[in-house]
C-alpha cells in the first residue's frame, strides 16, 4: 500500500495544474471569505427628494413640535442618501441606475401628518429599479427603514396623546388652533359633583347628578390607564430570543464552516474519484488486483491519500480565514478531528463515484454533479419548504457526508450542537457505507 | 534471466483442465483443456467473441472460472505473468518508476536489480527516465510486457500483443518474445492475426464460441482443413470454422 501511495504522490506531483489548484483554491477562498466577512456591508444609494416647502418642516401637535428631519434621519440610517431637488430628477437617476431607489416626500406630508390618525395618513413615495436581486435588497432595506421611522413617529404621537390624556384626567391647559384652553379635568369635576351632592341637593338634582358622580368616579380611577393602552398600540409585540439547539453560531463563523466544508468536499471528492478512475483509465486496475493488492486495500489507499491532501488544505483555509474572522484556536484539536472525519467520509464518497466511472474526466464530472446539489440540499433551512419535503431533504442529506461534515466543522469551530462526537460517529458510518458501495462498484467492473 | 524457473525443455509448466466460464446463460469458455510446455509459444486464435480474452483473464487470475483447474508446475518459477491488450502502466510515471513500482508490488527480491535487468532486456535503458506518455506505442507495449515479466514467470500471457503496432514495431516485439521463449519462458498469446500465429507460434489453439476446436501445430491445422480448402493458414482457419458450424 505504501508504494501505491508513493506512486499516487508522484503522479500528483507531475500534475502541476491540479497541485496548483489544490494550493491556490483554499488561499483564494480564504481570502474571499475573509474580505467578505470583514468588510462592512455597502449601503444602497437612495435618492431623496423633500418636496415640503422651505421653512415648513416643523409641525405643532398640541404643545409638542415635530421636526421632519428627525423622521428622515431615521430613514437614512440604513441607506446612503443622495439629495435631489425634484421628483423628475430622482426618476432619471433611478432609471440610469445611479441610485437603486428614490424616496420622495410629497408637499402635503406634514399637513396630513398634523391630522395623523384622524383622517388621511401621510404617505411617502418609493421608486425602485435594478435587477430582481438588487431590487429585493433595496426594497427590504427601505421597508425596514420606513418601519423604524414610523415607530419613532408613533412614539412621538404617543407622547402628544399621553399629554392630552393627563390634561383631561388631571386638568390643565391645552393648545388647539393657536388658542389656549383651560380644562377642569375629571378629578376636579368629580370633586365639584361630590361637593354639590354633599350639600343636600333636591331629590331631582341628586337623581341627575348620581350617575354623573358614578361615571366621574370610574373615569378618575381608570382614564389615566389609556396611556398604557396607547403605549401598547405603539409597540404591540415585543420579542425575547431563545436558542434551542445549543450555543448559537455567529453568522460569520457559520459562513466559515460552510465555506471550509464545501472546499473540503470538492478537493476530497474530486481527488478520490479521480485517483480511483485513473486506475481504470490507465488499465492498471486489473493488473493491480490480480494478486498484487486487494481491492479493499486499494480503496483504503485512495481514501487515505485524498483525505491526507484535503484535510490540510481545509486546515490552511481555516487558518487563513482566522486572520479576518476571530476563531478560537484553543479548539484546534476539534478542528483537526472534524476535518479528518469529514475528509475521510468525502473521500469514501469519492471512491464510490470513481468506481462507477471508466475515466478521470467522467469521474470528476459525476463527482461535481452529485456533490453540488447535495451541498445545497443540506443548507435548505427548516420552514423554507413544506414539512414533508424538508423531512425528505434531511433524510437524503443524512446519507451523504456534507450535512454531518458541516455539523462536525460547525461544532468544532463554534461549539454548537449536535456535538462533534455525534457528527464524527455519523461520518464514520458513512465511510463504511460508501467504502462498501465502492467495493461493489469495483467488483461489478472487474 | 532464467526463463521461468527450471524444468526440462518442453515439460508442461501449465496444465489447464475443463476451464468453464459463463456470463448469465451464455457460455464464454466451455470446458477447455490444454498444456503448455517450457519455452513453448502457443497462439490462441478465434473469431471475435470466441472467448480468447476471457480464457487469458482466467489464466491470469483476473477473472474466476466457474469450473475447471489450472495447475502450474511446482518448479515453474514465479506466478503467471500477464500482459493485457491495452497498456496497463502509468503514463505520468517514467519507465523506471513504472517497473520499480510493479517490482515492489510483486515483492521481487531485489527491485533495483530487477528493474535494471528488465531495462536492458527490453532495450529501454536509454528511455528509463522518460515518462510513459512520451513514448511511442511500440515502446509502451515493451514496458507493458516488461511489467508482466518482472516476477520472472514461467508462463507469460499476452493478449493481442501487436494489435496497435506498426510492422517495424511488430518485428521488434516478436524478436523480443522469441528471446523469452529461447530462455525457457512459455508464452501464450491471443491474436486475430492468423498470419502472425502461423509465423511465430509453435502451436495453435482454435477457439470458437468458447469451445476449443483445435489444438496442434499450424501445419496440422492446415492439414485438418485441407478437405474443405487449401491455401494459407487463414483460409484453412476460416474453412475449419465453417466446417465446425461456427
Amino acid at each position: 500500500m505504501r508504494w501505491l501511495l508513493v506512486k499516487d504522490l508522484q503522479i500528483l506531483r507531475r500534475s502541476k495544474m491540479l497541485v496548483g489548484l489544490l494550493i491556490a483554491y483554499p488561499i483564494a477562498i480564504a481570502l474571499l471569505i475573509g474580505l467578505a466577512l470583514s468588510s462592512a456591508p455597502t449601503k444602497p444609494r437612495v435618492a431623496f427628494v423633500d418636496e415640503i416647502p422651505p421653512g415648513q418642516s416643523t409641525i405643532a401637535l398640541g404643545s409638542t413640535k415635530l421636526d421632519l428631519s428627525s423622521y428622515t434621519r431615521k430613514l437614512f440610517t440604513a441607506v446612503t442618501e443622495v439629495p435631489l431637488a425634484s421628483r423628475q430628477q430622482a426618476l432619471g437617476e433611478v432609471r440610469s441606475g445611479a441610485v437603486l431607489a428614490a424616496l420622495i416626500i410629497p408637499p402635503d406630508f406634514l399637513i396630513k401628518l398634523s391630522g395623523a390618525g384622524f383622517d388621511v395618513s401621510p404617505t411617502v413615495e418609493v421608486v425602485y429599479n435594478g435587477d430582481a436581486l438588487k431590487q429585493s435588497f433595496v426594497r427590504s432595506t427601505v421597508t425596514a427603514a420606513l418601519a423604524q421611522a414610523n415607530a419613532g413617529l408613533a412614539e412621538q404621537l404617543d407622547q402628544v396623546a399621553g399629554g392630552y390624556i393627563e390634561t383631561i384626567a388631571d386638568g390643565g391647559t391645552i393648545t388647539a388652533l393657536g388658542l389656549q384652553f383651560k380644562l377642569l379635568g375629571i378629578k376636579d369635576t368629580l370633586s365639584a359633583v361630590d361637593r354639590v351632592l354633599a350639600d343636600r341637593p333636591s331629590p331631582a338634582t341628586r337623581r341627575t347628578l348620581a350617575p354623573v358622580q358614578s361615571f366621574m368616579s370610574i373615569g378618575a380611577t381608570n382614564f389615566i390607564r389609556f396611556k398604557d393602552v396607547l403605549s401598547a398600540v405603539e409597540r404591540p409585540v415585543g420579542e425575547t430570543d431563545t436558542v434551542l439547539s445549543g450555543r448559537r453560531a455567529p453568522l460569520d463563523t457559520f459562513a466559515v464552516a460552510v465555506a471550509v466544508t464545501v472546499s473540503l468536499m470538492f478537493v476530497c471528492v474530486l481527488l478520490a474519484s479521480g485517483l480511483i478512475a485513473l486506475e481504470r483509465e490507465e488499465n492498471t486496475f486489473a493488473r493491480l488486483t490480480r494478486g498484487l493488492i486487494a481491492p479493499g486495500r486499494l480503496l483504503a489507499a485512495k481514501v487515505a491519500l485524498a483525505a491526507a491532501c484535503a484535510a490540510p488544505v481545509a486546515f490552511v483555509m481555516l487558518a487563513g480565514v482566522s486572520v479576518f474572522v476571530p476563531l478560537d484556536w484553543a479548539r484546534v484539536g476539534e478542528w483537526i478531528a472534524a476535518l479528518v472525519g469529514g475528509a475521510l467520509a468525502f473521500a469514501a464518497l469519492g471512491v464510490a463515484i470513481g468506481s462507477l466511472a471508466r475515466e478521470v474526466r467522467a469521474a470528476s464530472l459525476l463527482a461535481f454533479l452529485l456533490s453540488l446539489p447535495l451541498a445545497f440540499l443540506a443548507l435548505v433551512p427548516s420552514g423554507s419548504v413544506a414539512p414533508g419535503i424538508y423531512h425528505a431533504i434531511r433524510a437524503i442529506s443524512a446519507i451523504f457526508p456534507f450535512a454531518p461534515a458541516l455539523e462536525a466543522v460547525n461544532a468544532a469551530i463554534n461549539d454548537t450542537s449536535p456535538s462533534l462526537g455525534v457528527a464524527l460517529a455519523h461520518l464514520a458510518g458513512l465511510v463504511v457505507l460508501f467504502g462498501a458501495a465502492a467495493r461493489l462498484g469495483l467488483r461489478r467492473l472487474r | 534471466m532464467t526463463g521461468g524457473g527450471g524444468g526440462a525443455p518442453g515439460a508442461a509448466v501449465l496444465v489447464v483442465r475443463g476451464i468453464t466460464k459463463r456470463f448469465g446463460t451464455r457460455t464464454a469458455v466451455g470446458g477447455v483443456d490444454f498444456d503448455v510446455g517450457r519455452g513453448e509459444l502457443l497462439a490462441i486464435i478465434g473469431p471475435n467473441g470466441a472467448g480468447k480474452t476471457t480464457l487469458l483473464s482466467i489464466l491470469a487470475g483476473v477473472q474466476e472460472a466457474d469450473g475447471g483447474t489450472i495447475e502450474q508446475a511446482a518448479d515453474g518459477g514465479g506466478r503467471v505473468g500477464w500482459v493485457p491488450q491495452r497498456t496497463a502502466v502509468y503514463s505520468k510515471l517514467t519507465v523506471a518508476e513504472n517497473l520499480r513500482l510493479f517490482a515492489r508490488l510483486e515483492q521481487v527480491a531485489d527491485p533495483h536489480m530487477t528493474v535494471t535487468r528488465m531495462l536492458e532486456q527490453t532495450d529501454l535503458a536509454a528511455r528509463a527516465n522518460d515518462e510513459l506518455g512520451q513514448l511511442s506505442g511500440g515502446n509502451r507495449q515493451r514496458v507493458n510486457i516488461a511489467v508482466g515479466l518482472l516476477a520472472d514467470p514461467a508462463v507469460l500471457l499476452l493478449d493481442e500483443p501487436s494489435a496497435a503496432l506498426d510492422p517495424r514495431q511488430r518485428q521488434r516485439l516478436w524478436a523480443f518474445i522469441t528471446t523469452l521463449t529461447d530462455r525457457g519462458t512459455a508464452v501464450i498469446f491471443a491474436t486475430h492475426d492468423i498470419a502472425e500465429a502461423e509465423r511465430h507460434a509453435d502451436r495453435v489453439l482454435v477457439l470458437a464460441d468458447g469451445e476449443l476446436l483445435f489444438d496442434g501445430t499450424p501445419n496440422a491445422l492446415k492439414t485438418s482443413a485441407a478437405a474443405v480448402g487449401d491455401g494459407d493458414l487463414e483460409e484453412a482457419f476460416v474453412a475449419f470454422l465453417k466446417a465446425g458450424g461456427h
